[in-house]
């Protein structure tokens, strides 16, 4: 059940989003989807000299989606792909209630989000974001090895 | 003579394993009597062989069982002989065997088929394949913003090529009952077919098929108190007698050969391998439940909710109830939005304080775009709801917009 659920940090980012807007200077974008719900985003970085130096997200879906998103760019911003990918494995080792209080800590805001564990049919809203992010570093690191490779 | 204490949640069982549950998912699946589970278990217990087969006293049994709850399908829908009336496994097979049976031998290329645009996918899906597979066009028939199909729109709509016009007789959208007998009497001056989607319309309203005039009618047994995998198929007896078999295996045929085969007579014919009697004799149940507590006060407790509902919600700012302005043409059915919260947050609401509604697009995904609303939440009330699940269900969608941090 939905106890807590939306609390204030989640009902602020998704009222409020920092990071939903266009993204001209992104050097790499990912679209998301989850077709059964329809949640629905398209997540832009820009990369450079090996770190996150800026990042948005736009589309639309319920408030987890995209409470979700937008609290994980506030993580990310600032960060290595690495360190922004060990951010992802956090958090969705919590949102399937299997992380250590200490790791819950590193995640900060994005805690608030832990209680969804506990609600399996949203754990696909709270990780469209973290989803989204995977399949672009992934994309990313592909074409680099191609890159490396030539 | 009506019984007044069928009308009681106290009947079904799930709700004393699941106390203080406020149940409004009805249009999905509606919850079951015990009258019904009972007979279920009665039929396992007393009279379970396999149907149409045995040569002995336990299998007739279980015929009778089977067959007796054909007639008494045969009876709720006024249909003329048990030989119009196939038992499936829900409402989408039945429409799935009128596609693949009667669809493949009668629809050719530059052939019209016409669907209602607010169709559930199960009425809409088996039409596209079938098109696509022969060449044949798919139409779609609009409805206003409020749900209604004009006469006047279907008699345009119709060609001389549309063989087959689709649409259910109540919207599990939008709660609104369809003219089907106008809509019938149209298409057949028009030489065209009419199936009729009943799932949400037989549960809730007397349905007679031969006073509707329909050509085919597709129901399922669970979202009538019945049990789940069964359902109904009614067909005209000339055109069933003409359709091809749907599935093949045992039951279904007359003779066999290493070359080929006869096939058994109509109803059987479209009844391959062993039969759930159990859901036949738990469809039975619920039918002789509805006919012991009457439509009249089925209908007349539903309309009463809905109103109650209808009206409370047409109080509370930003939500909008999609469909008609009269709570009399919804059924029972109440879809809506509540402005800046998706519906999903809604239905997320409404659980954590064990109120079950449905949120999404209903199986309807071609209705949303049309109105053009990504997903909507849905209510559905049923006869055993009562002023408490009303009060209870107004109390939270009246919160929702604060619970979602929005001032005021």
């Amino acid at each position: 059940m939905a106890d807590n659920f939306y609390g204030e940090v989640l009902t602020d980012h998704n009222l409020h989003p920092l990071h939903k807007h266009e993204l001209d200077c992104a050097t790499c974008s990912q679209h998301g989807v989850n077709p059964s719900c329809g949640d629905d985003i398209v997540l832009n970085l820009q990369l450079h000299n090996g770190i996150i130096e800026n990042g948005s997200f736009t589309g639309s879906g319920c408030a987890i989606s995209q409470a979700s998103a937008d609290i994980m760019l506030d993580l990310i911003i600032g960060k290595t792909p690495e360190e922004a990918d060990h951010y992802r494995e956090l958090f969705m080792r919590m949102i399937t209630g299997e992380i250590t209080d200490d790791e819950l800590e590193e995640l900060e805001e994005a805690g608030a989000l832990q209680s969804i564990s506990k609600m399996p049919a949203r754990v696909k809203c709270a990780a469209l974001g973290w989803r989204t992010l995977e399949a672009l570093l992934k994309a990313k690191e592909e074409q680099n090895e191609d890159i490396d490779k030539s | 003579m009506m019984n007044r204490d069928l009308i009681s949640k106290k009947n079904f069982p799930v709700f004393d394993a699941y106390p203080g549950l406020t149940y409004l998912d009805n249009s999905a699946t509606q919850q079951k009597p015990r009258q019904v589970l009972e007979a279920v278990e009665k039929y396992y217990r007393e009279e379970n062989a396999n149907p149409l087969r045995g040569l002995y006293d336990l299998s007739v049994k279980a015929t009778e069982a089977y067959e007796g709850a054909r007639t008494a399908v045969k009876k709720f829908i006024g249909a003329k002989s048990e030989r119009e009336i196939i038992f499936t496994r829900n409402a989408s097979e039945s429409l799935n065997l009128i596609a693949y049976s009667w669809g493949r031998e009668n629809i050719k290329a530059d052939d019209e088929i016409l669907v209602a645009v607010s169709e559930h996918h199960s009425d809409l899906l088996p039409w596209q394949i079938l098109a696509k597979e022969k060449g044949a066009k798919i139409k779609y028939l609009e409805c206003s913003e409020s749900g209604e199909y004009a006469a006047e729109a279907l008699k345009k709509a119709l060609t001389p090529e549309t063989r087959l016009f689709a649409i259910a007789q109540i919207s599990n959208v939008f709660g609104r009952l369809n003219p089907i007998k106008k809509f019938a009497e149209i298409c057949h001056e028009n030489g065209t077919l009419i199936v009729c989607d009943g799932a949400q319309s037989v549960p809730h309203i007397p349905v007679d098929v031969r006073a509707l005039d329909v050509d085919f009618l597709a129901f399922s047994a669970h979202k009538m108190l019945g049990p789940m995998g069964i359902g109904v198929l009614f067909g005209k007896e000339e055109l069933l007698e003409k359709m091809p078999p749907f599935l093949s295996g045992g039951e279904m045929i007359e003779y066999v050969t290493l070359d080929g085969a006869t096939y058994a007579e109509l109803p059987h014919k479209f009844e391959a391998g062993t039969v759930n009697a159990g859901g036949a004799v738990g469809l039975r149940a619920a039918i002789d439940y509805i006919n012991e507590l009457t439509f009249e006060a089925l209908e007349q407790r539903e309309d009463e909710l809905t109103a109650l509902a209808f009206n409370e919600m047409k109080k509370i700012p930003y939500v909008n109830v999609i469909g008609a302005d009269d709570p009399h043409d919804h059924h029972g059915i109440l879809t809506f939005t509540v402005e800046g919260v998706h519906p999903h947050d809604i239905a997320a609401i409404f659980d954590s304080e064990n109120i079950a509604i449905r949120a999404g697009h209903h199986c309807a995904q071609p209705l949303h775009q049309f109105l053009g609303v990504q997903s909507t939440a849905r209510m559905s009330l049923a006869f055993y709801n009562d002023e408490n699940d009303i009060e209870r269900f107004v109390s939270v969608l009246g919160s929702i917009r604060r619970k979602m941090g929005y001032g005021g």
